[in-house]
């Protein structure tokens, strides 16, 4: 194997730089995403009626025992059956992950909540505030900040399996890097340059995620 | 919404056996790397609460390598890197005469990866576990050895059963990124069939059946290994805590 050869990837930095454009925009995308429906869905979880919320649980266990190549895979088939036109790679892994990883954001929601105690709610309640209230200004503060960490991880996670839109050939980081070593028949660079890059981003985000931690805390 | 319906589709051949082998190569992947990472996990883990700085921070970086990095990126960097940047014959073994290669690759890949995992869970479990424990085997006489083999990681194993279940499970869905290398696992089949016959619902549905009757079959094991645990040292979960 000839010398590590760096200047495959300073020519590409424009190229590599549109696919991680694409990659941060999806993970933003379906962390919203995942999270309105992860509330909605904990929120069916924790109603009182039974149907509803054996339906959200059925949703959920179903979404986390699949693989998220064959969530993605499915949503690749069923969206443009759906809407009767071709929507492309992204609005279809876009769709797949809100779905997907709304299973996931329910059981972190769901046990958020619950991790608050009840006399938290009753307290509020006998104090005179209305039930929303209560859940505005008591409930869901403490719950969010029982949650933020996870929610936090979990975003990290997503970013990182963002690059498995390569397997429907979504130009995202990985992809565009595919393609680029492809091209230049340089894998050795390219692919240790990709590696470098997503260990740095999440890296950063961990070490930035336990510095707030620390915050909160004290 | 124009679709033909045909749910014999996946019970003609060839498609069924492609269905079946496809199950056959993820338990097959999932099991072996497993195997691979439940040991190397609890040695990497254990190592990081041991007495030796230089290892436990040595350790602490294997675990933050392997968990930042995206698995389908590991994937590429065992099946397309690795190879390159060893020396040429090992690289000629493993391009030219390694037998499966996506599948020996694959696994090493995915077992490297779940051992970085488990080994945050037995540490955690190790630390839950408290230095009572620790001091008392020790001042007791037994060697480190001794003292994590016969006092600590059956705590550490006790304690932390649910997440390494959900590791258990998480394997077998991590196993699908194989595909990327050219593992014909399950999900890699269904696309399979799903391409020969454009009956997409018919094979998804049956590689989402398969998947849910693994991860209900690996709560079933997790379970009976919990009750075997908890019923072994007398005591159960809930004493060793406190």
């Amino acid at each position: 194997m000839s010398s590590f050869d760096l200047s495959v990837i300073t020519q590409n930095i424009p190229w590599l730089w549109a696919g991680m454009q694409l990659t941060i925009l999806l993970t933003l995308l379906a962390v919203a995403g995942g999270i309105i429906v992860g509330v909605i869905l904990a929120l069916c979880r924790l109603s009182p009626w039974w149907a509803l919320s054996a339906a959200a649980k059925l949703y959920v266990n179903l979404f986390r025992s699949i693989p998220l190549v064959l969530a993605v895979f499915w949503f690749y088939f069923l969206v443009p059956i759906v809407t009767g036109h071709p929507v492309g790679p992204f609005y279809s892994v876009l769709i797949a992950f809100v779905f997907f990883e709304g299973a996931y954001f329910a059981e972190i929601v769901r046990s958020g909540i619950q991790g608050v105690r009840r006399g938290q709610l009753s307290a509020a309640l006998s104090t005179g505030l209305s039930h929303v209230q209560a859940l505005r200004y008591v409930v869901m503060p403490q719950a969010i900040r029982n949650m933020y960490p996870v929610l936090v991880t979990r975003s990290i996670i997503i970013f990182q399996d963002t690059s498995l839109a390569f397997v429907v050939g979504l130009t995202d980081f990985l992809t565009s890097a595919n393609i680029v070593a492809n091209r230049e028949g340089r894998p050795v660079e390219i692919y240790c340059f990709v590696a470098v890059v997503y260990f740095l981003l999440c890296y950063a985000a961990e070490a930035g995620l336990n510095l707030s931690k620390r915050r909160v805390a004290r | 919404m124009s679709y033909r319906w045909n749910w014999g589709i996946i019970f003609e051949q060839p498609y069924l056996s492609w269905l079946l082998q496809g199950l056959g190569v993820t338990v097959a992947l999932s099991c072996l790397a497993w195997a691979i990472a439940l040991p190397l996990g609890t040695l990497v883990g254990s190592l990081r609460t041991g007495p030796y700085r230089a290892i436990r921070l040595l350790c602490a970086w294997y675990v933050q390598a392997f968990r930042n990095v995206p698995l389908i990126v590991q994937m590429f960097l065992w099946f397309f890197v690795f190879p390159e940047v060893v020396p040429k014959a090992v690289g000629f073994f493993l391009k030219r005469q390694l037998p499966i290669p996506e599948f020996t690759m694959g696994c090493l890949c995915l077992a490297l990866y779940t051992s970085a995992r488990i080994a945050e869970i037995i540490r955690s479990g190790l630390e839950a576990a408290g230095n009572g424990p620790r001091n008392a085997a020790l001042a007791s006489g037994m060697t480190y050895y001794q003292a994590y083999r016969y006092v600590l990681l059956p705590m550490s194993f006790r304690l932390t059963m649910p997440p390494l279940t959900s590791e258990f499970l998480a394997i077998f869905k991590n196993s699908s990124v194989a595909l990327t290398i050219g593992v014909l696992e399950l999900t890699a089949q269904s696309h399979q069939v799903e391409s020969f016959t454009f009956q997409g619902f018919e094979a998804f549905t049956a590689a989402t059946v398969l998947y849910a009757l693994i991860s209900w079959a690996c709560l079933g094991i997790a379970g009976a290994v919990n009750r075997q645990l908890s019923n072994a040292g007398g005591l159960g979960t809930e004493v060793a805590i406190k």
